[in-house]
């Protein structure tokens, strides 16, 4: 894969992040809806608190551009953080 | 199917945690030796892509939801080792800046979707293949991607179940037949995907080149 196209590949990740998100289904995923039928739903929570719950970006009024931005910077951060894992795995070889 | 904190027992999420952190040290070990230059690239567009296309709900019926996992859509792509690599730092990132899955669940978590989802999905769809024949590789990455996901919400379904959190009998069955569903659209996506990919880049695959007689 040339450079040109990772940055392509990640050009369409972002786009898919902050345009496609915010039009995302907000109804229940499969797990949410049986622990709702189940009845044990209530039980979830968070053991730790975190930077975007749900992914929102705390002090956004508008919903769609929070979920927008928290798209953004996990995409980023996501991108960042395997090609740093990969490259370092690639390097240990030389060594 | 991220499960978040308090819907497992210790009893549950530790062993889950042990069993994902020893298989993860096991891969990465494997990679450091072998993950090729070309590789690098691809996993980290792949990661994000996985990472955004998660975020893309897509209503299955009545008020339920899913979206992708990736699992095989990736292990088809960079091989199982790095597949399941890179969905667990999807999964990693979601649950510690997005509170998407819980950091105790994080291991129970990354059990069933990357290294069922992935890892094992990646040998579902190299049974398939060897099976149907390389003319049929979308048929058997479909099939295995909406496998995948079954068998995820299955183990998802038993670890709940251990946890006593509902009856096996009941949380099982509930779980397996939503992603029947939800399966079948990470069976489109992923096929969709990769006839882009076999179109555009054939050699993006994993060892399709070693395929070749």
């Amino acid at each position: 894969m040339k450079k040109k196209e990772m940055l392509l590949g990640l050009l369409i990740a972002l786009l898919l992040a902050a345009f496609l998100s915010p039009l995302a289904s907000s109804w229940p995923d499969g797990l949410e809806k049986v622990a709702g039928q189940l009845g044990f739903l209530e039980r979830g929570g968070a053991a730790a608190p975190a930077p975007a719950p749900d992914y929102l970006v705390p002090g956004i009024r508008s919903g769609a551009l929070s979920t927008a931005l928290a798209g953004l910077a996990g995409t980023l951060v996501v991108f960042g953080a395997s090609l740093g894992l990969a490259a370092l795995l690639r390097r240990k070889r030389v060594r | 199917m991220h499960i978040p904190d308090g819907f497992l027992t210790p009893a549950t999420y530790l062993p889950a945690w042990l069993a994902s952190a020893g298989f993860l040290t096991g891969f990465l070990k494997r990679l450091a030796g072998t993950l090729q230059d070309r590789a690098v690239p691809l996993m980290a567009v792949l990661a994000a892509f996985i990472f955004a296309a998660q975020m893309l709900n897509f209503p299955v019926y009545a008020g339920t939801s899913g979206h992708l996992l990736g699992g095989v859509l990736a292990a088809v792509l960079v091989g199982p080792y790095a597949g399941a690599v890179i969905l667990s730092l999807v999964l990693a990132v979601q649950a510690l800046v997005f509170q998407d899955g819980g950091l105790t669940a994080l291991g129970a978590n990354i059990f069933n979707m990357a290294l069922a989802g992935a890892f094992l999905g990646y040998f579902i769809y190299a049974g398939l293949l060897r099976l149907l024949g390389p003319a049929r590789r979308l048929w058997a990455a479909g099939a295995a991607a909406w496998f995948s996901v079954v068998l995820a919400a299955g183990l998802c379904g038993l670890q709940l179940a251990i946890s006593g959190v509902a009856p096996l009998g009941l949380v099982l069955p509930a779980m397996l037949f939503i992603h029947l569903f939800i399966g079948l659209g990470e069976a489109l996506i992923t096929v969709a995907i990769l006839e882009t990919v076999l179109r555009v880049r054939p050699e993006l695959v994993y060892q399709l080149e070693a395929e070749r007689p």
